[in-house]
């Protein structure tokens, strides 16, 4: 057994455990943090994704005793100190940027490192900082869309690509589905 | 970016994008998937699993794994002697014995990955140790591993006893040839290549010893009835003893249905432990344990006048089921079914045999069977548009149904509701810009450009929604609705779509809707998600229902307020006379007369509630367009998806957020059939992606934002006018693309490849064409 010291979502833990425990494994089994979730074996879907000292990691690629004296954030940590969406979660819930879930908290945590990380994203940008986490449910369509709303302004003009402005469920569909009749709608 | 309206208080919220209820413990990480679950007392279970194809099982020695540290138990096939699983659906003669899928191999192996033996410890990583000591000895026998060959007379047979690897054989002839009067004939034979499902959350199952008896199961599904039904025919137990409970389920796409093998030795080994035992599946286990999708080969003829009329199909075609009947025949019949697509067809030949292979099963996956139809109706019409030197999309034109004909029943049984199959291409090419992609072609063939353009269009009409689903509404003491539905979530929404076809109906604002499901112990009965179907029929069991409550509360405030029943109305979330606000009551204040004596004089016992099973046995038809634009880089065979325009009909939207989404999730999984993903077999039956290494599942690198609209045309089997919509994105896009990537190949004599149309595939065919 090999003592770990961690700072996990600001507060200081130290366990004896195996030297062959993965990271995700003592923050889901040791600390209860089953926030973080785990999709493969091979570090290829990134569903384990956290914060290690501010950049994300797959926290299935790390033993734990190599994030010793690490400080991690987990999804579970994210939320401000009210208990607020981090701006990124609410994004994903205005954007409809997740369907099962399964995913989201990986995909939340490599978004908040990507944004952190880099001064102007434009869609390519999102996609291929995002290359390493895996969702099968949405297209990715309304993930690049979240992301690029938290990118804000800090995003040049045009970063959207041409044809983003159609994509995503707005406003203009507000209105269709009690139509009663056959019509081709914009959406 | 628009953001999407607040919520209308006290007003319909039919058909708008309401943003989902059911976000939030997601997006915090505090919702609870089945691997998240772990009772004071859990042991784990890791299966053995056969690492042949095929072989007689001599002897399967558990002393050694016994004697591992942590072991509670090792349990084979004859320690649990549990019942084989039956064919879904069931053929109308009567259930197989003989082709039964056991839950644990017991004297024979037919597929790599096939659970042999579960060994139970008090950690997983125990489980996982001590199941390296299970010394499992297996007679090889010949492997029969692709479906053609399974064929062959002498071919191995994985059942002897049945006589034949042909497990399903469906025919269907409208001519004695099919192809009489054309001027034309297109033939071709495609693979529709086996994927898998890849749901992000593997296969999970928790079975505890419940309190007072019976058993508390805990499995991420799509069917928890299903589920159920399978454990109590197992275990010889009744329904109420088993309570199946649906926790956060990280996505299905068909694989999910059912009852699983593993989901009954769990469930089995709690009740006979009598402690928590919980399976989790790894993702290797996953890529051969769940039941994988598609795996048809077509041989498909296509006759027309020389104006292209269509004159007649004839198809055969051979389905893999894998290594068990089991659950291959719901997509192998669904094939067949939606064999003629969008087109009038006049003659029809059709031959379909579904057979067993030494392979992982098969079973539904997003689409199941459309897009195999789809697929080989599409790559036919534009091989026949080629031939005749028709543009495609002319060439669709002239031979869809048109709305006039509708409904109408098909030479393959299937009963077309409502449709505008032109009116969603015409939508489609004009949205897309088709004559200037065209041109755009044009030139870059003219000017002999590295990269070319390719331009592939899909028209496809599927089917959605067959069955009953059970829905209730109940209006609690405090005036809030309980909305109850027999389908069980995977991600789709339901508790945000739920709440707002009951707040229509209620005229209540959707915060004030409990919407609850997944729990078989709470909703009475029910049938599950999959082919489409929430919607429509557990939104038709709720509207139905609810339509039922508001009549009662209007009785009864007619009773109490002493006025006609004509002149009650329902406004503003208050129940009362007309224009007399005073003369109302609050849904709390009714709740509270219908449990008075007068109110159960007026009400019955039943009160402010209602159950209804929606019934819709013909189902309904979806359609839409779909258009690919890629690149291809001549040098490399390097394909580029550049655009993918959608436009869908699934009539009536609840929440077009929510459809869109759907629709986004299904074009990504048809576009990772077209381009990228194919689960194979070495010549002995070795699954070659048992990793997401080297399973590869598109990232968000691999595609672009998709073009995603709508018409709508309400369907006339349902109260709300639905049609599903969970798989059409699926259905239009692997054909969309695939026909884009030949449209680019065109010029270089390359009339046809099978999916996935890798890089190295097209390299390979661009190269022994320049050497021709």
């Amino acid at each position: 057994m090999v003592l770990v010291s961690v700072e996990v979502n600001g507060s200081s833990y130290q366990h004896e455990v195996e030297p062959r425990t993965l990271l995700v494994q003592y923050l889901r089994e040791t600390l209860g943090l089953t926030g973080t979730n785990i999709g493969c074996d091979t570090s290829s879907c990134g569903a384990c994704t956290v914060l290690l000292d501010g950049e994300s990691v797959k926290s299935c690629t790390l033993l734990a005793v190599q994030a010793d004296g690490a400080a991690i954030v987990t999804i579970e940590g994210l939320s401000g100190p009210d208990g607020a969406l981090h701006p990124v979660q609410q994004a994903f819930h205005e954007h409809h940027a997740l369907q099962c879930g399964y995913c989201t908290p990986g995909m939340v945590m490599a978004a908040v490192s990507l944004l952190a990380e880099e001064g102007q994203l434009d869609e390519r940008g999102v996609r291929e900082g995002l290359e390493g986490n895996l969702c099968r449910c949405t297209g990715y369509h309304n993930i690049v869309r979240a992301v690029l709303a938290c990118a804000g302004d800090r995003a040049p003009a045009g970063a959207v690509d041409a044809v983003g402005a159609v994509g995503a469920a707005g406003g203009a569909v507000g209105a269709v589905g009690a139509a009663g009749g056959t019509g081709a709608v914009a959406s | 970016m628009p953001t999407t309206p607040a919520v209308p208080r006290h007003q319909t919220v039919f058909g708008f994008p309401v943003q989902r209820l059911e976000d939030e413990p997601l997006l915090r990480g505090t919702a609870r998937f089945i691997a998240d679950l772990e009772p004071p007392g859990t042991c784990h279970v890791a299966f053995v699993r056969s690492q042949v194809a095929h072989g007689r099982i001599v002897s399967v020695d558990t002393d050694a794994a016994l004697s591992q540290p942590g072991v509670v138990g090792v349990y084979t096939a004859g320690d649990l002697d549990l019942p084989g699983l039956g064919e879904v659906p069931p053929l109308p003669t009567g259930p197989r014995p003989v082709l039964a899928r056991p839950c644990l191999a017991g004297d024979r192996v037919r597929f790599v990955g096939e659970a042999i033996a579960a060994v139970v410890a008090e950690s997983y990583a125990a489980a996982v140790d001590a199941a390296e000591h299970v010394i499992v000895d297996v007679a090889d026998e010949p492997a029969v591993v692709d479906p053609l060959s399974a064929l062959e007379p002498e071919a191995p047979l994985l059942f002897p006893d049945h006589g034949t690897n042909i497990v399903r054989e469906e025919t269907i002839s409208t001519a004695e040839d099919a192809l009489a009067g054309a001027d034309v004939v297109v033939s071709a034979r495609f693979v529709n290549q086996r994927v898998a499902a890849v749901p992000m959350e593997p296969n999970g199952t928790l079975a505890a010893p419940r309190d007072g008896g019976g058993l508390l199961c805990y499995a991420s599904t799509q069917s928890p009835f299903q589920v159920r039904a399978g454990i109590c025919r197992a275990l010889g137990r009744e329904p109420d003893e088993v309570q199946v409970v649906v926790p956060a389920v990280g996505g299905g796409f068909g694989a999910k249905g059912g009852v699983y093998p593993e989901q009954i030795v769990v469930a089995a080994l709690a009740d006979r432990l009598q402690r928590p035992v919980r399976h989790v599946e790894t993702r290797s286990e996953n890529l051969v344990a769940m039941s994988q999708g598609r795996g048809q080969v077509q041989d498909v003829e296509i006759g027309a006048k020389r104006d292209g009329t269509l004159v007649g199909l004839r198809v055969c075609t051979v389905t893999d089921f894998g290594a068990y009947a089991w659950r291959g025949g719901i997509s192998f019949h669904t094939s067949t079914l939606m064999a003629t697509g969008p087109y009038r067809v006049p003659q029809l030949e059709l031959s379909a045999y579904g057979v067993v292979t030494n392979t992982s099963p098969t079973g539904p996956y997003r689409g199941a069977g459309r897009p195999e139809a789809t697929a080989m109706l599409e790559r036919a019409m534009d091989l026949l548009a080629t031939e005749l030197g028709i543009d495609p999309v002319e060439l669709r034109r002239r031979n869809l149904i048109g709305t006039g004909e509708l409904p109408l029943t098909t030479a393959t049984g299937a009963s077309y509701d409502s449709g505008d199959y032109a009116g969603a291409l015409e939508h489609l090419v004009e949205r897309a810009g088709y004559a200037a992609l065209r041109a755009d072609q044009e030139a870059r063939r003219s000017a002999g450009d590295r990269v070319q353009l390719g331009i592939g269009v899909s028209v496809f009409v599927e089917v959605s929604g067959s069955g009953s689903e059970y829905g209730s509404v109940r209006i609690a003491p405090d005036g809030h609705a309980i909305c109850t539905t027999g389908s069980s979530p995977h991600g789709q929404g339901h508790e945000t779509t739920f709440a707002q076809i009951a707040a229509d109906v209620l005229q209540m604002d959707i915060h004030d809707i409990e919407v609850v499901h997944s729990d078989t112990a709470v909703v009475p009965r029910g049938t599950g998600t999959f082919g489409s179907r929430s919607g429509q029929l557990g939104g038709g069991a709720v509207v139905t229902a609810g339509e039922i409550v508001v009549d009662r509360a209007r009785r009864l405030a007619a009773e109490l307020l002493e006025a006609a029943e004509t002149d009650i109305v329902l406004a503003d979330g208050r129940i009362g006379v007309s224009g007399v606000p005073t003369r109302s009551f609050s849904w709390a204040e009714l709740a509270a007369h219908a449990a008075t004596p007068v109110g159960v004089e007026v009400l019955g016992e039943d009160g402010l509630f209602a159950e209804d099973d929606f019934e819709q046995s013909r189902g309904t038809y979806p359609f839409g367009a779909h258009l690919a634009v890629v690149e291809l880089d001549t040098e490399t065979g390097k394909v580029t998806l550049r655009r993918l325009v959608a436009v869908d009909d699934c009539g009536n939207m609840v929440n077009p957020m929510v459809v869109a989404g759907q629709v986004q999730g299904g074009l990504l999984q048809g576009v990772a059939q077209a381009l990228f993903e194919e689960m194979s077999v070495d010549e002995l039956g070795n699954p070659q992606g048992t990793t997401l290494a080297e399973y590869g599942i598109p990232s968000a690198a691999e595609v672009p934002s998709f073009e995603v609209g709508h018409t709508v045309t309400p369907s006339p089997r349902n109260p709300l006018g639905m049609k599903g919509i969970g798989e059409s994105g699926t259905v239009g896009a692997t054909p969309a693309v695939q026909n884009a990537v030949l449209d680019a190949l065109a010029p270089y004599g390359i009339a046809h490849l099978d999916m996935p149309l890798t890089s190295l595939k097209i390299w390979e065919a661009l190269a022994s064409s320049a050497g021709r």
